[in-house]
Parts: structure tokens; sequence; C-alpha cells
């Protein structure tokens, strides 16, 4: 535990020196790390700090959204994203809306940038947006004047979920700063491993990507990692794994002949992890197929982080909100 | 009509400095230094080129069954303004292009409508479908100027080969847009970084030059004459001047956006930027630079592909795939070619005129000689001007190259004789 708090204390006062270069926000919106500078990343990370002491209170909630009113538009299913996000924004007192996919005048054919533009007429302050297609939060963000924050867009980016990974690494680790960081998975179809590539990297990470060749997109090597399809190259010199969520059907085809077959290849066991850092940090976004991408000893091991993960989620996405609900940027 | 005073350039006279030219009865009379008439039309083209009018070869004009987007009315409009005063028009209509009878309607309205001279090229299998040939025979009847499938590319070899050959017999050009459906799956972006920056599937090259090559073989095995539309890659302008280096009778053209844009127009999902083949690398833009200089890519031609907002204005992937093009064509090729070494306005005019006269067999368009059609495109080199969205003709507005400023426009474009932008006046 005192070493935790030491730890603690260290990333506190780089924090601190970081949030000197970045002391305001100035963005309408969050689309993706790839926007971002890591004086904003590190801006979101310091007052997810805040936002979690206020989680741990008895009373867990803050006026700093009071009046706001944020819309959480999810055009694909999602119970953790969405509800972590409803959470964020009822504990800095925003008024709340889910419009889900089935729900929705989006079932009648009314595109995504009509829908956008009646919820701004609708007077809303902040549009959540989850959705298939890659691009679609720039689209909606570029078709408004109203604020919005991308919940994941295709294979594009999920901002605010490598925001909290980072952010659980970071108490974990410390710095992030010349870390060995592996993500392990099906990269080719992941919003997680390209917003986690983004922001990783920088922040000074060393990141390595691991995957079937088949599911390791063209030219990633150009966005700063080293690329791996040896699942024990990638544990070796880790000090945290990001173990991505395993799709086996697309398009038709799988990329990897079976469940057992990929378990067997690049499943995380309590036995490989054995051969890496002793203190290796693993983390999932959720949801978990036990079995499939890693073992249910490792993810309820004493080296996961996954439910840490989610409760982080919550602070970080309240800090998203509240810096994008106060941010001072020029109107068109 | 007497144009006087111009800059003419004919490089198949090989013909480049000052002279007059006498217009009667929709033809070229003489073409001399200096030529006096009485009660003649006079248009002054002094400090300007005057060309051989441009022959676009790849234009979607939409009619019939897409008139919300384009007609022959407003994109022979468009190819006015643009100088351009032939546009072979696409068969991917609804319905397609595919037999006389279709081709009797379509020739009705050109007759009508056209502000240019329009030829049509007819489908090579029915439907455009990739199963069944066309009866050839009967569309040559009606005059088609070439075949071509166009985006709906035959995957059979066997029938592809069969195509090439019932060409061949009819004497007609076949055009190919190659691209191996099996390869390029749903891509939407050249495939590469910047596909996987943006998380959208990615087009391998190998789905274009796979087929370059392909019909590249089949078109010898048939005897017959090939001509590949919009060449974008690098691999593919290589294999091209290979087969024409073995004395291949193949010819090709490439788009103005594959010399003036890369695949990172597409970084901020401006569907505007999405074309099929996809904008490639910068490397590939050298390619098709280097392979326009050398003469391995013969002609410029726009596949302009009108699309309406409800076509664009969704999500990247699920966006139509084209841009319009027969406004802003000239001037991209003045603004990235014309000024670079190895490049004259003489060799845009081949490109542009002489070169699509000569693949497409119209004996009497691509040069200033007497007797030929009077089909002529006046341009101001200096010309400073800004691609407004209001001043678009076509009825679709769906280019990326929207605002920008350039220099060089065509000023007139007379076809048969007549001027059809109403710029000049008798004076």
């Amino acid at each position: 535990m005192r070493n935790e708090t030491k730890l603690e204390e260290k990333t506190a006062k780089q924090d601190r020196a970081a949030s000197k270069q970045a002391a305001t926000w100035a963005k309408k919106d969050l689309l993706g790390l790839e926007y971002l500078t890591a004086g904003e990343i590190e801006l979101i990370l310091e007052n997810a700090k805040s936002f979690k002491e206020v989680l741990g209170r008895p009373l867990r909630k803050v006026p700093s959204l009071r009046g706001k009113t944020v819309v959480n538009l999810f055009y694909e299913p999602s119970t953790r994203t969405r509800t972590s996000f409803e959470l964020a924004a009822k504990r800095l007192s925003a008024d709340v809306i889910n419009i889900m996919k089935e729900s929705s005048s989006i079932q009648k054919g009314e595109t995504l940038v009509d829908t956008g533009r009646n919820l701004e007429a609708l007077k809303i302050d902040i549009i959540v947006v989850r959705h298939g297609a890659s691009g679609a939060a720039m689209m909606l963000s570029r078709a408004v004047d109203i604020s919005v924050v991308n919940a994941g867009d295709g294979w594009h980016e999920h901002p605010t979920q490598a925001l909290l990974d980072i952010f659980t690494l970071r108490q974990r680790l410390g710095s992030i700063k010349g870390v060995n960081v592996s993500i392990i998975g099906d990269i080719a179809h992941s919003r997680v491993a390209r917003s986690n590539i983004w922001g990783l990297t920088k922040l000074g990470a060393n990141v390595t990507v691991c995957a079937p060749k088949k599911l390791i997109p063209a030219a990633i090597e150009k966005m700063g990692v080293r690329v791996t399809s040896d699942v024990d190259d990638a544990l070796k010199k880790a000090d945290a794994i990001n173990v991505l969520r395993m799709q086996f059907e697309r398009d038709g085809e799988s990329a990897f002949p079976s469940k057992m077959e990929y378990f067997k290849t690049f499943g995380i066991t309590e036995e490989r992890l054995k051969r890496a850092k002793k203190g290796i940090v693993v983390m999932h976004p959720g949801p978990i197929n036990r079995g499939v991408e890693m073992s249910g000893e490792v993810a309820d091991g004493t080296n996961s982080v996954i439910l840490e993960q989610v409760t982080n989620g919550i602070a970080v996405r309240m800090a998203v909100l509240y810096l994008i609900a106060h941010a001072r940027y020029n109107k068109r | 009509m007497i144009i006087k005073n111009g800059h003419i350039i004919d490089p198949a006279n090989k013909r480049d400095g000052v002279f007059d030219i006498l217009i009667k009865g929709g033809r070229i009379e003489k073409v001399e230094r200096v030529i006096k008439a009485k009660d003649e039309d006079i248009v002054d083209a002094d400090g300007k080129i005057v060309s051989p009018g441009l022959i676009d070869m790849h234009v979607h004009l939409r009619e019939p069954g897409r008139e919300d987007n384009e007609t022959v009315a407003s994109g022979t409009a468009a190819a006015a303004a643009g100088g351009i005063t032939s546009v072979c028009a696409m068969p991917n209509t609804q319905p397609a292009m595919d037999s006389a009878a279709n081709i009797k309607g379509l020739k009705r309205i050109i007759k009508k409508d056209a502000l240019c001279n329009v030829f049509i090229i007819g489908a090579i299998t029915l439907d455009r479908m990739g199963e069944r040939l066309t009866d050839m025979e009967a569309m040559r009847g009606e005059g088609v100027t070439a075949l071509s499938d166009d985006g709906d590319t035959i995957q059979d070899e066997v029938l592809m080969l069969n195509a090439f050959k019932s060409a061949k017999k009819n004497g007609l050009l076949l055009i190919s847009h190659c691209e191996d459906k099996g390869i390029s799956k749903n891509g939407v972006v050249n495939e590469g970084i910047i596909a996987t920056k943006l998380g959208l599937r990615g087009i391998p090259r190998e789905a274009e030059y796979g087929f370059v090559e392909r019909d590249i073989r089949l078109a010898g095995k048939a005897g017959a004459r090939l001509h590949i539309a919009h060449v974008s890659c690098k691999e593919s302008v290589d294999i091209i001047r290979k087969a024409k280096k073995k004395g291949v009778a193949v010819t090709a053209e490439t788009a103005p956006h594959y010399f003036s844009l890369d695949e990172d127009a597409c970084v901020t999902y401006d569907t505007r930027a999405k074309m099929n083949p996809p904008l490639r690398s910068a490397e590939d833009v050298k390619a098709v630079k280097r392979g326009l200089r050398d003469g391995t890519i013969d002609a410029i031609a726009s596949d302009h592909a009108p699309h309406g907002k409800h076509e664009k204005e969704i999500e990247f992937e699920l966006a139509a795939f084209g841009i319009i093009g027969l406004e802003t064509s000239l001037a991209l090729a003045a603004a990235h070619l014309a000024g670079e070494e190895g490049f004259s306005w003489a060799r845009l005019i081949e490109l542009m005129s002489v070169n699509p006269a000569r693949i497409l067999g119209l004996g009497g368009k691509g040069r200033l000689s007497p007797g030929m059609d009077a089909d002529i495109t006046i341009i101001d080199p200096q010309r400073a001007w800004i691609y407004a969205k209001d001043s678009i003709k076509s009825k679709s507005k769906n280019s990326p190259f929207i605002g920008r400023r350039f220099k060089g426009k065509a000023e007139t474009a007379i076809v048969g004789g007549r001027t059809r932008d109403g710029r000049y006046r008798r004076p």
C-alpha cells in the first residue's frame, strides 16, 4: 500500500507539471485521441483523478453540469459504456436521455446528421454517440454546433476507453513514459486498439501490437508500434497487456480456425503470465470471452485490473463531460 | 466565324504559334497567319491558347434514370463550361445502354438537349450484370463508340475473353474498369496507413493491377484493342508501360484526381474524397504523373460522377464513390502538370484531345485542319479563378476542389462551329 501511495505522489507531480502546459480545454468535441495533444490527455487524466475521489464519497454527486443535458445516442448495443456515460453524467448532475437504435426514428431511415440536427434543435448540450461506422462521430460533429463525444465509432476510435485504460495504468505504474504495453487480439477491427496506440505513444509508452497476421492492419507500424504475431514475444518485456475481445465471424469469414485454437495460440493463461514480468498489469475492455482471449483464472487473478478499469471509466467520463461542457471555443 | 490572334497549339499538325481560324458550316475552313473576311463573327483570342476541342472519354451523365443527379443537358453544360467539346457517356444508366433500343432513346435526348458532342459507350453484358453479352452488332448499328461495363467489371475470365472476341469482330474498342472484386471486396479507401488509421476497409492495389494484367493478357489472346480506365496505382502504370513496349494494342487514361490528390484527402472522412479506384499514396501520384509524361498513359478523363447530397452526406463507408470533374479537369491539369518539367500545354492537349480522338477513332476531331469538325477550346492560361459551389453547372456538387483557387481556365468551347456557353457574343 505504501508503495502505491508513493506512486500516486509521483504521478501527481508529473500530472501537475503536465497540466501547466495545457491548463484549459478548448475543444468542442472529443472524437479521438489522435486529435489530442499529450497535454490535453494529461488534463483529462488529472481531472479524472478529482472525480474518482468524488466516487469514493458517501454522496457521489457534484453540481458541475446542473442544467446541462446529455444524450446518449447509441446505434450499437452497449451496456458497459452507455451505463458508464449515464452514471458519469448523473454524478455531475446533468439530465440524461438515452436513445437506442431500436427506440427512435433511426429505423425509419433518418440519417445520423438529421438526428443530430434535431437533437441540437431540442437544445441538448452534449451528444455521446456510439455508431458502427468509422468516422460517424466526426461527421456528426461537423453537422452540429453542440458537443459530440465519441463513445466508439466503427473500428476507428473509442477514446474514453483508452483514457480509462491509461488512467488505470498510471495508477498502477506511475508514469506512462517508457512503459512497455502490449495490445493483444483483433487489432484490425478494434477501435480500442487504435485509441490506445494514439494515447500511449503520445505519452511516451512503447507499444507492441500482437495478433494473428490476418488481423494486423496494413502499415500499422507507421503508427509507431512494434508488431508481432507471437504472444510470448508480446508478453516478454511487457509491463502491461491490454487483451482485446475476439470476435470470430466478420464479413462471413473467420480469421482463425476455432476458439480453442485461438486460445491455445493467443490466449492469456497463468502459465504464460509466469514467464512474463512479475507485476504485469492485465487489462481488458470487456466483455470478456473467458477461455478464448484469456482464461478465467487470469481475468480474476491478482494481475487483473479489469474491474478497476470499470470504476475508473466513470471518473474519466466525468472528466471528459466536465471539460467539454466548460470548454471555451470559437463557435462557427 | 473567325478566331483571331489566338496562340494555336495543334500537336497533331505540329502547329504552335499565332494563327487565325476561319469556320464555315460547322467545319474548319482554313488556318492561316492572317484571315480577313467580311460579315463574320469575330472571336478575339489574343493572348489565349486555341486548342482542338477537349474530349473527355469517361463521363457519367446519369440520364436516363438518375435525372436528379445529372441530365444530358446539365452534364453537357458542365462540359462546355470546362472547355470540353465531346464527352463519352458511360452506360451505367437506368436502364443500362445495353441494347439498340435503349441507345436510340438516349440519342433522342442527346439530340434535343446536349450542348456538346455526346458519344455513347454501350454495355458489354446485359444490364451490366456480367452474365450474358449484349448484341454488339446491333449497338454498333446505333453508333456506339466503344464498350464497357463500367464499375461492374466482368469477373469471369471466360466471359471477358468472349467479350474481347465479340468486340474485335465488331471493330469496337473495349474499355475496362479494372477491379478484381474478390480482392477489393467492401473496401472504401486505399489499403495502407490511412485506411488503418481511419479504421476503414482497404482496397489493395492488387485489385486494380491484377486485372490490368488479366485484361492485357485476354485482349492479346483475342487480338482485340483494350483501353484501361482511370489508372490509379504505380503497378498498373508499370504493367501498361511494359505491355506497350511489347507492342500490345493497349491504351490508358487517368483522372485528374489521381495526379492531384492522394489518400491523405480522406483523413477527415470527407466523402468527396471517396472514389473508385481510391485515391492512392503520394508515390502512386508520382508514378501516374510519370506515366502521363512518358506516354504510358494516353489520356486524361474526368470520370465525372455526379451524386446527390443524400448519397454523399452520410457515413463514409456507406457513401457513393466518385466526384464530378468536367469543370475542373483542365484547371487541374494546368495546376498539376502544365508547369512541371516534361510537360507543356502541347502535351496536355495531346492528353485531352489528340489522343482521346485517336483512341476512340473520331476522325474529324483532335486536330485543327481544314475540313475537320469545328470543335475548338479557347483557354486563358493566365486567368485566375475560384471554383465556387454556386458556379457549378453540374446538378451535383460532389467535388473536393470546391473553394480552390486555380490559374488557367477554358474561356469558351466551340462545338461544331457554335459557342455553347454564351460567353462570346458578336462584337
